[in-house]
């Protein structure tokens, strides 16, 4: 059988394959190329070796700080993200009226698109500045919790939907078995509830903190950077450095590499640490 | 195919022909029991369900007022935009929270505003246009490259799967440079191209998430068509696509969110050609002035397809989400 269907391969496999050497692979390989030489353009580099790894971190400090604001911002909505989406999720899995309308409406944010979400936002929170005389590009701060706010908007609904399905799978012997040995509903929850639904919370886990780290359009379109870069997120970053400075793109393809780097560190730890679990189950 | 079927039903029968009232006794008998099983299982399932639907306590109601006041909050930044989509520019950044009063009340100005400065229609048709062919291509293409690496072992398509699980982590800013200067030099870089640059960098996720769900139909099913005369694209279009439509369906929402909603790709791949995103985005212009009457306006249009695609298919996306993050 495998022999009949390899004869298959130009239909099968090749057009997937032709795509994914144009888009992926060819550019990725470029790319690791490029971030090693001076160029202005693709077809005229200049070969330099690791300078443009040494310009990313010493020509200004624009890359560190975006990695501070990045690494602060993660760790914040990755938090508050996944706290408010597991009450949202134990407050609809008890039978209260309309769970499903709650369900619908807390999803809903979800599937409008970065750019959309940016406006909305900047839209309110200048609103509520205005009476305070101020704009969200007046301080670092304000442009900081309004991206925190936008993202919980956009993504507690996402984690809920799968701490919902956790909780459904636990069985209800357990929590009645809790309940007979005398348990409280905060003993249940840290002793029968978390630990049934640690498969929810790595997968939640490792969403949140991947969407946030690779933050792009909701920080574009939000804030831009200001006041003075310093709302900048890593992605943000790299993309200025690349079409916001001639001459500078080889030093955007460094910083690039740099930011793939720590987010395939942060996708394998993550992995490692699931897979080391499924052993123990 | 269906005769064989046939033959494994009637064999059980065929085997015991001569006490063929024992057999019939006995198989009365099994039914009843498992009728009466079924009862009661109903029964206890119904009096649960009795359980659940006594009226709410105090605390629940609490709860439920706690969940009102939570979701009116989660609809409110809709409603506001909608609301400021109908006043002045001025009166959009000065009083956005107030309603719109004969003052500042514009009626459908902004749309029709709107509408011509980002050439509204022409940028929806041609998201429309590449969500809709990139997500076929898409579904097409990746699961058949999925059904080829997950039922032939060779040293390529191990290969293949593994670029394929390695590209899943690789950020977009990463190849974006390299990405549209290849898409330039091949002319990939209008509305026709970009479909085979969204099907590329799309194929890791696609492929991993199809291969899982292939994994888990039965090879016998796809030998018994091949015994019977099937080719492997006669095998894989009425017996594997059939089987995989629930995943093609979770992988087609999760591929069509991102690409409808993609702002960054198509600014750097496309030459002439403007999405939504980037439409609303030109809208911003240059040195931060920003026209927010007609913003609103165009945030609305932008909403409003979202949420009907959204309210005709929440089943399968709110399945489709559970089923790609436990896969993904």
């Amino acid at each position: 059988m495998e022999k009949a269907i390899k004869k298959w391969f130009p239909l099968f496999a090749l057009p997937t394959l032709v795509a994914f050497v144009i888009a992926f692979l060819v550019p990725f390989i470029m790319g690791l190329y490029l971030s090693l030489c001076k160029f202005k353009t693709v077809k005229k580099t200049e070969f330099v070796g690791i300078d443009n790894y040494i310009k990313a971190f010493s020509q200004d400090n624009d890359f560190l700080n975006a990695l501070w604001f990045t690494t602060k911002f993660t760790i914040v909505s990755v938090v508050t993200i996944n706290l408010i989406a597991f009450i949202f999720a134990m407050l609809l899995t008890k039978a209260i009226k309309g769970t499903n309308v709650f369900r619908t409406i807390f999803f809903m944010p979800n599937l409008i698109g970065g750019i959309v979400l940016g406006y909305i936002w900047s839209m309110i929170i200048n609103g509520v500045l205005y009476y305070f005389g101020a704009t969200i590009t007046t301080d670092a701060n304000y442009g900081f919790w309004g991206l925190v706010i936008l993202m919980n908007w956009q993504q507690v609904g996402y984690m809920m939907i799968i701490y919902i399905s956790g909780i459904q799978n636990i069985s209800p012997d357990l929590i009645e078995a809790a309940e007979i040995d005398g348990a409280n509903a905060w003993e249940r929850l840290i002793h029968v509830t978390l630990p049934q639904i640690m498969p929810s919370i790595t997968i939640c886990l490792f969403l949140t903190l991947t969407n946030s780290f690779k933050l792009f359009d909701q920080n574009y379109a939000l804030t831009s950077g200001a006041p003075g870069n310093k709302t900048q997120m890593l992605a943000l970053d790299i993309y200025n450095t690349f079409y916001g400075r001639v001459g500078y793109q080889g030093v955007g393809q460094a910083k690039a590499v740099v930011f793939f780097v720590i987010v395939a560190a942060i996708a394998l730890t993550q992995l490692y640490l699931t897979r080391s679990k499924e052993v123990e189950n | 195919m269906a005769d064989t079927t046939r033959k494994w039903d009637a064999s059980p029968a065929a085997n015991a022909p001569d006490n063929e009232e024992w057999q019939q006794f006995l198989a009365g008998a099994a039914k009843e029991k498992a009728r009466k099983e079924k009862k009661e299982e109903m029964d206890k399932q119904k009096n649960e369900n009795k359980n659940l639907k006594t009226p709410m306590t105090g605390k629940d109601w609490i709860k439920f007022a706690v969940l009102v006041v939570i979701a009116i909050s989660f609809i409110l930044p809709i409603l506001l935009v909608l609301m400021n989509s109908f006043k002045k520019n001025v009166a959009v950044s000065n009083e956005p929270f107030s309603f719109p009063n004969s003052e500042s009340f514009v009626g459908f100005e902004n749309y029709t505003n709107g509408i011509e400065k980002i050439d509204f229609f022409p940028a929806f048709f041609t998201s429309l246009f590449i969500t809709v062919f990139a997500v076929a291509f898409i579904i097409l293409c990746t699961s058949m490259c999925a059904w080829f690496i997950t039922r032939v072992k060779t040293w390529y398509t191990k290969l293949m799967y593994l670029l394929f699980a390695f590209s899943m982590i690789v950020p977009f800013q990463m190849v974006m440079y390299p990405m549209s200067f290849v898409a330039n030099q091949l002319s990939l870089d209008n509305m026709f191209g970009i479909i085979i640059i969204y099907l590329g960098f799309g194929a890791g996720l696609s492929v991993f998430m199809f291969a899982g769900f292939i994994k888990s139909v039965p090879l016998e099913i796809e030998e018994a068509a091949m015994i019977d005369g099937c080719g492997p694209v006669r095998t894989f279009f009425m017996i594997d696509f059939p089987i995989l439509r629930p995943s093609a369906i979770t992988v087609a929402i999760l591929n069509a969110m991102w690409i409808w909603n993609d702002y960054l790709l198509p600014t750097l791949i496309l030459n002439r050609q403007k999405t939504l995103p980037m439409a609303i985005q030109y809208l911003r212009g240059g040195y931060g002035s920003i026209d927010m009457a007609a913003m609103m306006a165009m945030l609305v249009l932008a909403i409003i397809p979202i949420i009907i695609f959204y309210f005709a298919c929440q089943k399968y996306i709110i399945k489709g989400v559970v089923a790609g993050a436990v896969k993904g």
